[in-house]
């Protein structure tokens, strides 16, 4: 136990000396979320609208031409009615809508102050949100303008609706695979570019020949990766949640018990590449190809395996993280039980068995 | 009983025989050295004495415990040394020592009589890490995470490749104090100059042992008349030694070239003579005694025939 205690040590010793995986841990993460919920999704051109405009007066007509020729927005429909208003949302053509009451001018000119309202398709969050703050901005430019000529303060406000879809995708679907993905960052790339370093620079050599055990070793290199792989999945989550209103439908255990589970996964793999490779520019390049391109392009992260042609998607069914994603979605949105995911749990556990297995029967064909 | 034990060793890398039948017998408290050039075959012999290796046949044992059945035993009381620094470079001088002592079960502290000589020299630079050290002082504290735990017996991998030679002299001075401690101790080295420093020596040459003795009877081994020579041209002079008919065996040796005799009767004036015929300037010849270097030479020639 004092082997093993000192190993730990040393290990995280490694990882707070070395700044770049440092960054990698910790600073990699929150870019990932941040990057996948703003930055990607967001594509704010020509974003279809419709206008119910219930006064149609001078000053309604000319806000709306000022919101429709700024470029961010296309005119899809003009609208008449309330209930014309849920049909063009439920058929998905547009993604927001602007609402302008009866008596639109003349409430702004008398009472000083008048509602516009904005209603957004919430089922991509960020969107809605980016193409709500336009919509703000432009509104109260117009007014500016407006209140220079008159030379008095009168207000128009905005009221956003968000309308949830909550079964259609959302934001927050990226998250099972941006875990996937920094899990095996972490936990796989990590400890096989720091297994592999071991042999490059020879200490692995001097550590054999010593009472620690091959176990030992193993476990002490894999322990503080486990580690801060769990701090990372509980930001990733919280950011979820917070910032992206993920829910966590499921029960938590069972989160944390996938969450794990694909954790072992990663770190086996991780030994396994370890096991075949000799350097850390080696470790690096089969992580590339065995864990980034089978966790981003096929496990359903990204592009829809229902979409593959059939071969490819038999190859994907040996990729962890597809089994993974589709557990943690289970056990988060639909809020399953462990009756639903036991298959997903039972593949990542073989998957675990093979690769320990195989990293062993390597490791022991190069000492003879 | 011996400490080590070499039976019928033998190693092969696919085609290519690594050793082909060591046998060897290292005694209680001895300081062996290993003589030979890169590629002989020292560090393979070393990676299956000390278990990172399995041979392909033959047996080996490291006090008394056999090296395929016992690793582990092995394992807990051998310092190994590997050729290369192989040490933490991101940890500092102080938390590698530690932590080599900690992964034995022990402290720097229990064994602090047996690396304070080479210790005192380092200590000052504790807090450095390993990779900022010059070559002498990685040197010194590979040497004390091998010692830390008080192993048995020692492994030294060609531990003064690479360094320069007033740490090199330095670090033979402690392995004799090693010895006197008790420590058997193997050591390993290309540095024919750093064999007589041995009490035994094995000359090993493409996966062979040449020989094996005190470097005092490897030397009185050698018993053809040795001439160091000295010319003008060095290549010609090789070349026309070479055919020289007295010449048993010459070779280039730093600036000049020893020269083996066939007979005693050959004297430095008829090599004079022969040279000067072939035209040769600032002619010298001086008889010297025999070095581990000329004995090596010898014996590959005769492996050689």
């Amino acid at each position: 136990m004092q082997e093993l205690k000192s190993f730990i040590i040393k290990e995280f010793r490694h990882i707070v000396r070395d700044k770049r995986a440092l960054l990698i841990l910790f600073v990699m993460p929150v870019i990932l979320v941040i990057l996948f919920g703003y930055a990607i999704t967001n594509d704010i051109n020509n974003a279809e609208i419709a206008i119910l405009d219930n006064s149609k007066d001078e000053l309604s007509i000319g806000l709306t031409n000022k919101i429709v020729s700024s470029g961010y927005f296309l005119q899809k429909a003009s609208l008449q009615t309330n209930k014309e208003l849920q049909e063009v949302f439920r058929s998905g053509k547009i993604k927001m809508a602007i609402v302008f009451p009866p008596g639109f001018a003349q409430t702004f000119y008398r009472e000083k102050n008048v509602q516009i309202q904005l209603i957004a398709d919430a089922s991509d969050l960020n969107v809605a949100i980016a193409l709500s703050n336009y919509a703000h901005s432009i509104i109260k430019d117009y007014q500016n303008e407006l209140n220079k000529d008159l030379g008095q303060t009168l207000l128009f406000e905005t009221t956003t609706k968000m309308l949830f879809n909550p079964e259609q995708k959302g934001v927050y679907m990226f998250v099972p695979g941006v875990l996937a993905l920094i899990m095996m960052l972490i936990s796989a790339l990590m400890t096989a570019v720091s297994l592999a370093k071991e042999k490059e620079t020879g200490t692995m050599r001097v550590i054999t020949v010593s009472p620690l055990s091959p176990i030992t070793i193993i476990t002490g290199k894999v322990i503080p990766y486990l580690v801060i792989s769990m701090i990372d999945t509980c930001i990733i989550l919280l950011m979820a949640v917070f910032i992206f209103g993920m829910p966590i439908n499921g029960n938590l255990f069972l989160l944390a018990l996938v969450n794990l589970m694909f954790l072992f996964a990663a770190l086996s793999l991780g030994i396994m590449i370890a096991s075949f490779a000799e350097t850390q520019q080696v470790a690096l390049i089969m992580s590339i190809v065995l864990l980034f391109l089978p966790t981003v392009l096929l496990s359903g992260f990204i592009y829809p395996i229902k979409n593959m042609p059939l071969w490819l998607q038999v190859i994907c069914q040996v990729s962890p993280a597809k089994w993974f994603i589709e557990a943690i979605k289970s056990v988060m949105i639909k809020g399953t039980g462990i009756q639903d995911i036991w298959m997903q749990l039972s593949v990542l556990l073989g998957m675990i068995i093979v690769m320990i297995r195989v990293s062993i029967v390597q490791s022991k064909k190069k000492v003879s | 009983m011996n400490t080590i034990e070499i039976k019928k060793i033998s190693k092969v890398f696919g085609s290519k025989t690594a050793l082909n039948n060591i046998n060897m017998s290292i005694k209680q408290g001895e300081l062996f050295g290993l003589i030979g050039a890169d590629g002989a075959g020292k560090s393979t012999l070393f990676d299956i004495l000390v278990t990172l290796s399995a041979a392909t046949s033959g047996s080996a044992s490291v006090h008394g415990f056999d090296v395929e059945k016992d690793a582990k035993n092995i394992r807990r009381i051998v310092g190994y040394m590997p050729g290369r620094f192989s040490l933490y470079q991101d940890l500092t001088v102080y938390e590698n020592l530690n932590f080599f002592a900690s992964i034995f079960g022990g402290t720097i502290e229990d064994n602090y009589h047996l690396i304070k000589d080479i210790y005192e020299h380092i200590a000052p630079f504790k807090e450095r890490p390993a990779g900022k050290l010059s070559g002498g002082m990685k040197q010194k504290l590979a040497l004390c995470c091998a010692l830390v735990h008080q192993p048995k017996v020692l492994f030294l991998d060609e531990p003064t490749t690479g360094v320069d030679p007033v740490s090199r002299k330095e670090f033979w001075g402690m392995l004799k104090r090693l010895q006197e401690k008790g420590i058997t101790i193997l050591v390993s080295t290309p540095y024919m100059d750093e064999a007589v420093l041995c009490e035994r020596i094995a000359l090993i040459q493409e996966g062979e042992i040449m020989a094996i003795d005190t470097p005092v009877a490897i030397i009185k081994s050698f018993t053809h008349p040795l001439y160091s020579v000295k010319s003008k041209k060095l290549y010609q002079l090789l070349k026309d030694l070479r055919n020289f008919k007295e010449t048993y065996s010459c070779y280039a040796f730093g600036q000049t070239v020893h020269l083996a005799l066939k007979n005693q009767d050959t004297t430095a004036i008829i090599i004079q003579d022969y040279l000067h015929g072939l035209g040769h300037e600032n002619i010298e010849i001086k008889s010297i005694d025999a070095g581990i270097e000329d004995c090596f030479m010898e014996l590959m020639k005769k492996t050689a025939e």
